[in-house]
């Protein structure tokens, strides 16, 4: 097997002609082999790259800004693994990895969850059998806590400050328990978190309050493989999928529109609940109208047939990658 | 040249059958042959076929490489005495598609593949052709792209193994490219009597290209007409029939020598009147051909005339215009191929060649060109077969020369949506459409990640594609959730039950032996797998029973509605709610649901004994908590325990069992006494 990682130049934003358009093409800057799959990965900072790999390996990559070169700087390797080391596939595949320098967390198929420092060697804390199930990812909900989803449908809160292992806080799917494959948090209101489901669905939490999704959107019809809000632009959510279509739900119109009984003045206010009456605009997220609210929902992604495996987006562009080995940037997502 | 030779019979290289018996054994995709000692001192022919099938089971689970490893074990301890250095040999039939830079034609086609079968059917006529036309084009475009890419890889790598690997590659995209377009000018486009010329002659002046740096040096020197080998860059120009380009550079020579000026306007100007055949309509056939003829005769009065005797360069040209042979072939250097050679003919003396009537232009071109010192090539054979039509030819002998499946079986796909041929029913079956997209999409699988693409292959295959991609599917190795996802998925769009539950099973299994009990709960309830489901129940409950708690409680306390799963399942939780309410305080429900899981047979009876021993503590609370109807229900099940087993002398005997019956019993008398006191009492008045 021959997988590797890959630093590509998208092109320079500066270079857009008279209608916007970019030129020239993404080229490949630099590439290193890498053992085993690659099921994750993530700027560490401008120059480290995290890699979670299905051997169970954790490595940092440095780019080498000056000769366009990738190198292996640090390797935790077995850092997810099955209890009987001895046999072949002793070794588990590291499923989800989240950086917040120097912190970095990963979750993997043995249900363990890791804490490194990009300058140690060793892990700062592990966390054995966090989860009886595998865990499929992971995302920071604070500097010290973090959110984990695993194969039967729970969203959990880790207090990594906390020195059992035990989950601060268990929420999960009513009804079926259908794994949970992604998970991101609201980049502002760190109380809403959208996770994905094996079924394509869509669940916005609200960890406040409950301990069952606030809103469940039907949205694709297989597995949905990571979901991201815009970094800059939150009520904007993008979701990608098995069944090869890239969704991206847009809330933004409802910003604008404040609700009628606003208007109104006097009379209705002592009808209103009072947490509506402490914020002004509630988030679009955690509405529970869906007829009143408008959310426009469109597929940016005209011809499909493989899998998109994973998406990211900043600013006004979007990167995805497909089971049919190509890579499609967006430069323009609000054009 | 490429294609030169039939792939040879392939010998196993370091395999000898002289020395060791060999014994195979087939795979999916790949055949492994392996060294032994059958027929020879030791060796016996129970062994030889019991590693058959040894290598065959590790087959079924996609582990070559384990296979290899446990049969170079199994010979070594064979213990004969002879030195066992023994290898096992895995002989692969496709080696192409591991090469790197032809993934991207893998993928690129099958999108373009997918968008064919899904495209609209009902569109007919002109329109319809177009579209084929559009794909057709789609695929050489990717070809081409490919070759640029191999291209540029040949030229920046330095190991002298790969270039040349990757030039041979190129050279062979190139005449995939050439056989291709030919195919869609005659049969995809079916271009007509005119339309048919101009084609022909794009496809020449696309890929006959050796003359290209040639005309590069001639353009770009300083003063072109003093180059020595300007007039074989005129030359080229008019075998191509590219008349502006020739006019333009006979205007340089004519500014420099001015005492040919004379000649020059002659030629210049039959140049320009030369008649083309147009794609529009402007003309029919038959003013073309007026036109012609007439141009024609004269081109022949100047020549006779002699014109343009003085200027050997300028007559051999004018001989050109005119179609003549023997002219024509005098520049064979330049024209390097019989297919161009037959174009330029076509252009000077039949510009408006019917496609019926090319088949003889073909054979007597490639004749004359060839000479008799030559003999065709493969290359040759396959155009030839295409200028006369023979589409069923031209796939056979591509499907024998070249080494991967890829070429054949999307052309034959793209004709067959042409309706172009006929059901050429295979003695097995299949119609050739099919077989190829078979052996292709199989080809496909055994690669660890294009098989994705392989799978759409066999959903088009109508016959036997179903068939196919059920056997394959199975023989993917899941070395990761993710790909087990994925597989599954597949599976479970096209209703494929059987290998959903048995891939949910392998994952159930490996999930187990890595103590991974909520992994596996997840699985066996993707397949609705109840056996499984009772079974890590069971596990579960063991390791209760050894370990007085439970593990995993956030796996069972939220199992939700999968609890319904199975039985054993469904007593699991139940049982680990009682636990909770107990641990609550709340007694009353907890007796209740105690009481149910005995009563509705939802406990096993081997965990009878455990429920009851976890009444006593209820039985033995200050307050009353079991009611007499209850205390009956419980007393009833201890009898039914106890009496229910009498061969089970043993049991009765263990005293730490004897006891706890008796524990038991007077506990259920204590509680029944109180109970009936306080049922029996009037409450306060």
């Amino acid at each position: 097997q021959d997988n590797r990682i890959s630093l590509w130049s998208a092109g320079d934003l500066g270079n857009a002609g008279l209608n916007g358009e970019y030129h020239g093409e993404p080229h490949l800057l630099c590439d290193i082999q890498h053992n085993g799959d690659v099921m994750d990965m993530q700027f560490l900072d401008q120059e480290r790259i995290v890699v979670a790999s299905s051997t169970g390996t954790v490595t940092i990559f440095r780019h080498h800004q000056n000769n366009q070169t990738l190198s292996a700087s640090h390797q935790w390797e077995k850092a997810h693994y099955h209890v009987d080391q001895d046999t072949s596939c002793g070794g588990a595949a590291c499923t989800g990895v989240i950086c917040n320098n120097p912190e970095i967390v990963t979750v993997g198929e043995d249900g363990r969850i890791n804490l490194f420092r990009a300058d140690q060697k060793d892990a700062v804390r592990i966390i054995e059998n966090a989860d009886s199930s595998t865990l499929h990812a992971v995302t920071f909900l604070r500097t010290s806590e973090i959110l984990t989803v695993n194969s039967i449908g729970q969203l959990k809160i880790w207090d990594l400050r906390q020195q059992r292992n035990e989950p601060s806080q268990i929420f999960s799917l009513a009804g079926d328990r259908v794994p949970l494959h992604c998970v991101d948090r609201h980049p502002n209101q760190q109380h809403i978190v959208a996770t994905g489901g094996q079924d394509g669905m869509l669940s916005i939490w609200d960890i406040r309050q409950g301990t069952m999704p606030v809103s469940l959107l039907n949205a694709h019809e297989a597995e949905m493989w990571e979901v991201h809000f815009h970094p800059s632009d939150p009520d904007h959510l993008f979701t990608c999928s098995e069944d090869g279509s890239l969704w991206h739900w847009d809330t933004s119109s409802n910003v604008s529109e404040k609700p009628s009984f606003l208007h109104q003045g006097g009379r209705s206010t002592a009808y209103l609940s009072h947490s509506t009456i402490n914020q002004s605009v509630v988030s679009a997220w955690l509405s529970n109208d869906p007829t009143k609210d408008r959310m426009e929902i469109t597929n940016l992604i005209p011809n499909q047939t493989l899998s998109v495996n994973s998406l990211d987006v900043l600013g006004p562009c979007l990167v995805y990658g497909t089971d049919a080995e190509a890579i499609y940037v967006n430069r323009q997502l609000f054009a | 040249a490429p294609l030169t030779h039939t792939v040879p019979p392939q010998v196993v290289p370091g395999a000898d059958p002289s020395a060791r018996q060999l014994c195979f054994a087939w795979g999916p995709a790949e055949v492994l042959v392996c060294e032994t000692l059958f027929g020879r001192a030791g060796g016996s022919r129970s062994r030889c076929l019991s590693r058959s099938r040894y290598l065959s089971r590790f087959w079924g689970e996609g582990r070559a490489g384990a296979a290899a490893r446990a049969l170079t074990g199994s010979l070594a301890g064979t213990g004969d005495g002879v030195p066992s250095s023994s290898r096992v040999f895995v002989v692969r039939r496709d080696q192409d598609i591991y090469i790197q830079t032809l993934r991207k034609l893998f993928n690129e086609s099958h999108g373009i593949f997918m968008g064919l079968q899904r495209s609209e059917e009902e569109l007919a006529g002109k329109s319809r052709k177009a579209q084929l036309v559009q794909v057709s084009k789609n695929y050489r475009s990717v070809i081409r792209a490919c070759m640029e890419d191999m291209h540029q890889a040949a030229i920046s790598t330095r190991d002298p193994a790969l270039q040349g690997q990757y030039s041979t590659q190129v050279s062979i995209l190139s005449a995939m490219e050439l056989i291709w377009n030919l195919c869609e000018i005659l049969f995809v486009e079916a271009a007509t009597a005119g339309a048919l010329l101009l084609r022909l002659l794009d496809w020449v002046r696309l890929h006959v290209c050796d003359v290209d740096s040639m005309v590069r040096e001639v353009l770009s020197s300083e003063s072109p007409s003093k180059h020595k080998l300007f007039w074989n860059v005129v030359d080229v120009f008019v075998l191509q029939g590219r008349m502006d380009e020739a006019r333009h550079l006979l205007s340089k020579e004519a500014s420099a020598n001015p005492t040919s000026m004379n000649m020059y306007k002659i030629l210049d100007d039959l140049m320009k009147k030369m008649p083309m055949p147009s794609l529009g309509n402007t003309q029919t056939l038959t003013e073309l051909e007026l036109k012609w003829q007439h141009w024609h005769e004269e081109c022949q009065r100047y020549l006779q005339d002699g014109t343009f005797a003085s200027n050997p360069h300028m007559e051999s040209i004018c001989k050109i215009l005119l179609g003549d042979e023997d002219a024509i072939l005098e520049k064979k250097e330049l024209m390097t191929t019989w297919y161009h050679f037959l174009v330029t003919r076509l252009l000077y003396s039949h510009p408006t060649v019917k496609p019926m009537e090319l088949r003889f232009y073909a054979q007597s071109s490639m004749d004359l060109f060839l000479g008799g010192e030559n003999s065709p090539e493969p290359l040759d054979m396959i155009l030839m077969a295409a200028f006369e039509f023979e589409m069923h030819q031209v796939i056979k002998e591509c499907s024998i020369v070249l080494s991967n499946w890829w070429f054949v079986a999307h052309l034959t796909d793209l004709l067959d949506h042409c309706k172009l041929l006929q059901s050429h029913n295979l003695y097995f079956g299949s119609n050739m459409r099919e077989f190829l997209l078979l052996e292709y999409a199989s080809g496909l699988f055994s690669h660890h990640s294009l098989w994705q693409l392989g799978v759409d292959y066999f959903d088009h295959c109508p016959e036997f594609g179903r068939v196919y991609l059920e056997l394959h599917i199975e023989r993917i190795p899941l070395s990761t959730e993710q790909k087990a996802l994925k597989v599954l998925r597949i599976c479970e769009q096209r209703q494929m039950h059987e290998q959903v539950r048995s891939i949910c099973k392998i994952m159930a299994m490996k999930a187990l032996r890595n103590n991974r009990l909520g992994s596996a709960l997840s699985w066996s309830i993707r397949a609705k797998d109840a056996a499984f489901a009772t079974l890590i129940s069971d596990r579960f409950l063991k390791d209760y029973c050894e370990r007085g708690c439970f593990s995993d409680l956030d796996l069972i306390d939220n199992l939700g509605p999968s609890m319904l799963l199975s039985d054993r399942l469904t007593f699991l939780g139940k049982y680990r709610e009682f636990h909770r309410l107990y641990g609550e305080k709340r007694f009353p429900e907890a007796a209740r649901l105690l009481l149910t899981l005995m009563t509705a047979h939802i406990a096993p009876c081997s965990f009878w004994m455990t429920l009851l021993t976890d009444a006593l503590p209820l039985l033995e609370q200050k307050e009353v908590i079991f009611s007499a109807e209850q205390t009956y229900e419980l007393m009833r099940c201890l009898e039914d325990l106890t009496a229910g087993n009498p061969d089970k002398q043993k049991f009765q005997d263990d005293d730490v069992e004897t006891t706890k019956v008796e524990m038991l019993r007077l506990a259920l008398a204590r509680n029944l006494a109180r109970v009936i006191v306080k049922e029996g009492t009037v409450e306060g008045s």
